[in-house]
């Protein structure tokens, strides 16, 4: 994979996003939002071990971890009341979770661009996604020393 | 001539300025097919609204809705009577709003409306967070409501709006910044990654004193009585019932809360809201910054 591209489930999602309406488009936001698995207990009983995410509205808290074999698996917390910061977990974790390092690592930074939501969203709300992925890859990076 | 809806008469409300700008729950849940009346969700999360709303609401996104896509200004005449309109809102509409955190979003989009001096605006007194904590009825139906038609009325930014030479000449009188303890003393844009700040110099107007807006609000998410905001914003923060006051936060959403507290419950006559704020103040060149915790 060369750097700055999509891998195939993430250009699969970005696809979803482009062909349905504006009205669709946020509804299948809200289903990421609600797809989005709940931490497992090792987390959900030491929030302290995620990382926080200040750059989006409401905070959002995520962890990365890498198997011996370097699949890489995500964890993402955020409350109920923020679907929108939770549909942003949802879609990286339904496009980058069980991928390795180096595919995350050339997800582009502006993947969230992609989605066509600026005017349903907002650019400003937008910026949490971009930040989520930075921070995951920052982790990465420093798991791979 | 329309016919006003009545007032909520709860006890609460009869000490504010203003007691016609809040109703209970309870007194929504028994007007909501009130012809007349439109009840609209106002939320940070732009998603909040399509998880589960009051019956009947219609959604009012501030950022996607009542901004100006392209100039940092809320839309002008014609596009808030498109927007009203589409909403099936007229000028004779009793507009009830409510939102998600103390009503923060809320209170904006309250103030937004009050640019356009529609008549008739009324937040619900703990917003979302009560309705649903009171177990009231939620739906994810949207309503369809028919367009209406409402007038073009050009925006009054002269009244309880103030821009950055206004505030640079208010220097000296009272100015209230509602940001948080941190924010206020200029830590926060020392934080690491935290580029949502998006300004350049930390640290508050000159002679600002520190409210923070959610100490407006209880933990029920209602409104502190008359009683308890007088001894936070009179006795704690020294404002005199005459002083014309400017409010301020980042973007000026969490000071339109304090706006409405100050203008509508506690009754002072000339508030403004300057919704340039830390974002546009913390860029500007030249323009005098405090540090620290003394205003």
């Amino acid at each position: 994979m060369t750097a700055g591209t999509f891998n195939p489930r993430l250009q699969e999602i970005a696809e979803d996003f482009g062909a349905v309406p504006d009205t669709e488009r946020l509804q299948l936001l809200l289903e990421f939002s609600e797809e989005l698995p709940p931490l497992p207990a090792r987390y959900a009983e030491h929030r302290d071990l995620l990382e926080q995410v200040p750059e989006c509205q409401t905070p959002l808290f995520l962890a990365v971890e890498v198997d011996d074999d370097g699949t890489v698996h995500l964890f993402f917390d955020a409350p109920p009341e923020a679907p929108t910061t939770r549909g942003f977990a949802g879609i990286l974790h339904a496009g980058l979770d069980g991928l390795s390092a180096d595919e995350i690592l050339a997800t582009p930074g502006e993947f969230s661009s992609q989605l066509r939501l600026q005017d349903l969203v907002s650019p400003l709300r937008l910026r949490g996604m971009a930040a989520m992925l930075a921070r995951i890859k920052r982790q990465l990076r420093e798991q791979q020393g | 001539m329309t016919v006003v809806l009545p007032y909520d008469s709860a006890p609460k409300f009869q000490d504010y300025a203003r007691p016609e700008m809040l109703v209970t729950t309870e007194w929504l849940a028994g007007h909501l097919e009130d012809p007349g009346l439109v009840v609209a969700e106002s939320d940070e999360d732009v998603l909040l609204y399509e998880t589960g709303h009051i019956p009947g609401a219609v959604k009012l996104d501030w950022h996607t809705e009542l901004n100006d896509p392209v100039t940092r200004d809320y839309v002008d005449g014609a596009g808030f009577a498109r927007l009203m309109s589409q909403k099936g809102i007229t000028r004779d509409t009793t507009l009830v709003l409510y939102g998600d955190k103390n009503n923060w979003w809320a209170a904006y989009a309250l103030w937004v409306c009050a640019l356009f001096g529609h008549p008739d605006l009324r937040l619900i007194d703990g917003g979302r967070t009560k309705w649903i904590a009171e177990g009231r009825p939620v739906t994810t139906d949207v309503p369809v409501r028919p367009q209406a038609d409402y007038p073009v009325i050009e925006r009054d930014d002269t009244r309880i709006r103030a821009f950055r030479d206004q505030v640079v000449a208010h220097l000296g009188q009272p100015l209230i910044d509602v940001r948080s303890p941190g924010e206020y003393t200029g830590e926060l844009l020392h934080m690491p990654d935290y580029p949502q700040e998006g300004a350049l110099r930390g640290g508050h107007i000159p002679g600002a004193k520190s409210v923070p807006w959610s100490r407006a609000a209880a933990a029920d998410a209602t409104f502190r009585t008359r009683g308890e905001l007088e001894a936070i914003y009179q006795a704690e923060a020294g404002l005199r019932p005459d002083d014309d006051v400017v409010v301020y936060c980042r973007i000026g959403e969490r000071s339109s809360h304090t706006w409405f507290v100050l203008h509508h419950l506690l009754g002072y006559p000339q508030v403004r809201n300057y919704d340039g704020s830390w974002t546009e103040w913390g860029n500007t060149v030249r323009v005098p910054i405090t540090r620290g915790e003394s205003p």
